[in-house]
């Protein structure tokens, strides 16, 4: 029964590693598969400078150390992998990775956060990898000494457009209103910073180019005018939608798609609970995620010895 | 400089033309130790055993000799890591830029490599 855990977590984003630490140092016998990359959203962020203990580290960094933490345990993690089945109503849960490999449970617990909203525009799919990007970390690198745009305007797209100003030679903030959704400090930042430049009320409507990007259209959504701007490259954070797609039809969920969990994190479905991004929540940090992932941990451990 | 991974690491341009043309089916993965390249090394060193046809290495982006891939004109306008690039007989087959899912991967080597 070599497939058979006590508890499988869904997500190795912030909440289900902490939830995996939280159960595995508790000797339950616990698996992490994880349909992205280990961190989830946490290891897109250039630095995070919120985390109490941690006065700067990069997301990626933060995500290792979560998860050789859960592994020193003796927790399970699988990464990179598509679940292709959930079985998730009867007492015991199983799912099936790749279509092929079987995978049980008492208890199971959702942390799947949430992914990055796309434009939805002409151009933007066939363009990323080359020139459209979600990731400054990443892929900011790419446009040293080159002209960008950020789309967005909360606090991860003033941030990270600070932070792309340490390659590109000019970042231009492209948002739909007149004014910025976010902390007072990045919005500082962001507006007094040499590089930084601004269009607002606007949106990107349309990317072109050949081998990569070369060019975007801007659209004033107040007047309606379009206009044509040579660019190298275009970061997009307009905030994030819940994944949650495969739980529609299993569980409820509210209309903007969030799990909707009792008082123990647990969701309409008895030994089925969820934690972080994908909750019913207003503040979305990875102080919460974690939070949330030991509140849900440690209701899991109690349901499991019952 | 090599990556920290399991897999075979190419460190010079002699070395990657070595394998290109000692070998049939080549898989090399181009990147860094970070978000988007980690998963697709990790996913190289389970599909070795199913894929044995296969020769799976990784190369360090940043090294000079990486050119060889960087410079690829299949590789001009990728502005994502890691490069990943599929070669059958020393002719590249199939290039991808930024993370690609297990099925991807698989996809890529089924289609090209499959005996
Ligand atoms: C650019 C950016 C900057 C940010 N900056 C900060 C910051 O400075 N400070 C801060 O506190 N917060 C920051 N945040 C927010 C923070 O990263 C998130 O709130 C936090 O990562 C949420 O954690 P989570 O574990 O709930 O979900 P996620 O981090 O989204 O992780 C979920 C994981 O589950 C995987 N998954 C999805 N569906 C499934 C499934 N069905 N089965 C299995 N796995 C699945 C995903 O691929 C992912 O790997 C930032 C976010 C972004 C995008």
């Amino acid at each position: 029964m070599g497939n058979l855990y006590d508890v499988i977590i869904l997500g190795g984003g912030p909440a289900g590693l902490t939830a995996g630490i939280y159960l595995s140092r508790a000797k339950i016998k616990t698996l992490i598969v994880n349909e992205g990359i280990i961190g989830g959203q946490m290891s897109l962020t250039h630095e995070i400078a919120n985390y109490p203990g941690i006065e700067s580290l990069s997301g990626y960094m933060l995500s290792v150390n979560m998860q050789k933490q859960a592994e020193s345990f003796g927790c399970k993690i699988i990464s990179n992998v598509k679940i292709t089945k959930y079985n998730l109503k009867n007492d015991i849960k199983s799912i099936t990775v790749n279509e092929k490999e079987e995978y049980k449970s008492k208890a199971v617990i959702i942390a799947s956060g949430g992914k990055s909203r796309e434009l939805g525009v002409l151009g933007e799919k066939e363009f990323a990898g080359r020139g459209v990007s979600y990731c400054a970390t990443c892929d900011g690198d790419f446009f040293q000494d080159k002209e960008i745009i950020v789309v967005g305007g909360g606090n991860s797209a003033l941030e990270e457009a600070v932070a792309l100003t340490q390659y590109a030679s000019k970042v231009t903030v492209v948002h739909e209103f007149g004014y910025f959704q976010a902390y007072k400090h990045a919005i500082e930042q962001a507006t007094n910073h040499p590089k930084i430049d601004f269009i607002l009320n606007s949106t990107v409507s349309a990317f072109y180019g050949s081998q990569s990007l070369e060019k975007v259209t801007v659209k004033n959504l107040k007047t309606g005018e379009e206009k044509d701007i040579n660019i190298d490259g275009v970061f997009i954070f307009i905030g994030y939608i819940p994944k949650t797609e495969p739980f529609a039809e299993i569980l409820s969920l509210n209309e903007g798609g969030e799990i909707i969990i009792d008082k123990n994190m647990m969701t309409d479905i008895s030994g089925v609970f969820a934690a972080g991004d994908c909750i019913t929540k207003r503040f979305r940090q990875i102080t919460t995620a974690v939070a949330d992932g030991t509140v849900a941990a440690l209701n899991a451990i109690e349901f499991i010895q019952k | 400089m090599t990556l920290q991974t399991n897999l075979d690491h190419i460190e010079t341009e002699n070395q990657y033309n070595d394998i290109l043309s000692n070998n049939e089916n080549v898989m090399i993965c181009c990147g860094r130790m970070g978000p988007m390249c980690v998963p697709v090394y990790a996913d190289m060193e389970t599909l070795r055993d199913e894929y044995p046809n296969v020769k799976f290495y990784d190369m360090l982006f940043d090294i000079p000799d990486a050119q060889v891939i960087r410079n690829l004109p299949e590789c001009v306008g990728f502005m994502g890591l890691p490069f990943t690039v599929y070669y059958k007989n020393g002719k590249v087959v199939k290039a991808t830029s930024s993370i690609q899912m297990r099925e991807q991967i698989t996809a890529v080597l089924d289609e090209y490599f499959s005996e």
